[in-house]
């Protein structure tokens, strides 16, 4: 019988990822935007897991989450286990995920027309209620691609996965995982079916965010 | 309301520095395009931040840069129109409106007074130029506004609706106090619209002016081609004390009071009159060199002896054939020579 729990573990995992990546990114997307001096280098450190080796995010992740690290031994203290556990590969994932959702969701945002935000203000409307009323209505598009792309790339999540969360059969291998099992156990048939399902389900995203993009595009043609 | 503005403002190679003050009038600022009209009206709305001076609005101090003031858009209470009303695409016209006024039956009364009941619901690409225009003056109304001003309004309509909204505008001013601040390129607009007129070159005023005067005796040679002056020469004080107009080759008597300190003689391509033969004062030979048609003129191209400079003289069509073919002596009377800097 195939054991497809790396498949369910992979979805569960790029799933919750992809909801706090999500609103991470967007908020920190606000954060820069709204930022006058220091932009430069507060976007250099979020975007920086994006070009940073896996191993090296894994490393500073197992830091940061370890038993002894800031922020894992609070989650301990609050029963959170991350190290070796599906929890441990979420953190992973969203630390990859996450400059793929700021970047774009800021590049969305940029986008917006600027008279739009000075027409509001001069209305006396808060910057809040700007944002949520009139800057993400009209980023939405670029909000859901960069959605889109974060769960795909936290679906694939292999190197910061592998150290921070291991390789437990039925609890923590995810399918990028299963594939080097296969791999390396010489199993290469395992390997193939793994390959395949990971190309669908890839193919799939991209289709349906193409499909959804030209959509938009046409409902964008037609206000013109 | 007293508008006190005096701010400056680099931007890259622009250089800003205006000074001005508007109380209770319609106030034009205008100038070609870039010549920073829009970045004036934007430091005032606090949407730029200028890098020196004051702005202040009746008794409030809006920015300071000395004392480190400058109060956000928000709390300035000025109502700006953008050039492309900048209506917000995804809300509705009562969403608009209600973004200035968020009491629904408050909103529901602009609605009423600008004309735009069974439009509350459509979104702004689906209503017409002159509809959006009212929604996006309604909602800077709605707002409240203690002082409002207009970016080129008319900017991107056709000729045809220019005029009604124009009527609007001037309705709603009278209904505001009487005191806007307007910013134009097109003095045609400017002259209907407003009492009092800044012109502008190149991020400096070159000249506050009441329209008429500017109209019929503009300051400088900035003022002057904005205003449409079409014939413009250089002058130089000629041997036997009178002005020499170097590019039309003619020798000028003015009644105008600047003579003294002009640079530059302007005339008006209407105010030719024909003359039987040279003069030695205001009279040019006319070297046709183009005739063009207008809708309800003739424009006549022409040289003075000897000159590149073209001159133009608009004459009334059934005039033309009586003067077709003659040689043409041009009389300026001297009560109609413009003297500027």
């Amino acid at each position: 019988m195939f054991d497809y729990s790396p498949l369910w573990i992979s979805l569960k995992v790029a799933a919750v990822a992809t909801v706090f990546t999500f609103f991470l990114g967007l908020g920190a997307a606000r954060l820069v935007l709204a930022m006058k001096k220091g932009k430069g280098i507060i976007d250099g450190i979020f975007s920086l897991p994006m070009v940073l080796p896996p191993t090296v995010v894994g490393f500073f992740l197992l830091i940061i989450f370890g038993r002894n690290g800031l922020i894992g031994e609070t989650l301990l203290k609050m029963g959170i286990e991350v190290l070796f556990t599906w929890q441990g590969a979420v953190v992973a994932a969203v630390a990859v995920s996450f400059p793929i959702m700021y970047r774009t969701a800021r590049g969305a945002l940029e986008q917006v027309d600027t008279d739009l935000i000075s027409a509001g203000r001069t209305l006396g409307m808060t910057e809040s209620k700007i944002f949520f009323k009139v800057m993400m209505p009209m980023a939405v598009p670029g909000i859901a691609a960069a959605t889109i792309l974060s769960f795909a790339r936290a679906l694939g999540e292999f190197g910061a996965t592998i150290m921070l969360a291991g390789n437990i059969p039925g609890k923590t291998q995810t399918m990028s995982v299963a594939i080097y099992t296969a791999m390396q156990g010489g199993n290469r048939e395992q390997a193939y079916i793994w390959v395949g399902i990971v190309m669908a389900i890839s193919l799939v995203v991209m289709l349906l965010m193409n499909i959804w993009n030209d959509r938009q595009g046409a409902a964008g043609r037609k206000i013109r | 309301m007293r508008l006190y503005a005096d701010i400056e403002k680099k931007c890259g190679e622009f250089d800003l520095k205006v000074n001005f003050e508007t109380e209770n009038e319609v106030f034009a600022i205008l100038g070609a395009s870039g010549c920073g009209k829009s970045l004036t009206l934007k430091c005032i709305a606090g949407i730029e931040k200028p890098d020196r001076g004051i702005i202040k609005l009746g008794n409030d101090v809006l920015f300071d840069s000395e004392k480190g003031i400058n109060l956000p858009p928000q709390k300035r209470r000025i109502g700006y129109m953008f050039q492309n009303y900048a209506l917000f695409p995804k809300m509705t016209v009562l969403e608009n409106i209600m973004c200035g006024e968020p009491d629904e039956i408050k909103a529901r009364e602009y609605i009423k007074r600008f004309y735009l009941t069974g439009k509350e619901n459509l979104y702004p690409h689906m209503i017409s130029g002159g509809e959006r225009q009212r929604t996006a003056i309604a909602r800077m109304l709605a707002a409240k506004p203690r002082l409002v001003m207009f970016d080129e309004p008319f900017n991107a309509l056709d000729s045809h609706l220019k005029s009604n909204l124009e009527g609007e505008i001037m309705r709603l001013i009278e209904s505001y106090e009487g005191q806007a601040v307007f910013v134009s390129h097109d003095r045609d607009e400017v002259y209907r619209l407003t009492d009092r007129i800044a012109v502008m070159e190149k991020g400096r005023i070159a000249g506050i002016q009441e329209k008429h005067e500017l109209f019929e005796s503009p300051k400088t040679l900035a003022a002057a081609l904005l205003t449409g002056v079409r014939n413009i020469s250089p002058l130089k004080a000629a041997d036997d004390g009178s002005l020499l107009a170097l590019d039309w080759g003619v020798k000028l008597k003015s009644d105008s009071y600047r003579a003294d300190a002009a640079r530059y003689a302007g005339f008006h391509e209407r105010c030719f009159e024909v003359a039987d033969h040279m003069e030695e004062f205001n009279v040019i030979h006319c070297n046709i060199r183009r005739v063009v048609e207008d809708r309800d003129c003739m424009m006549i191209q022409f040289t003075g002896d000897d000159k590149e400079k073209m001159l133009t003289y608009a004459v009334d069509k059934e005039k033309w054939p009586a003067l077709k073919g003659r040689d043409l002596y041009l009389r300026m009377p001297q009560e109609k020579i413009m003297m500027f800097e």
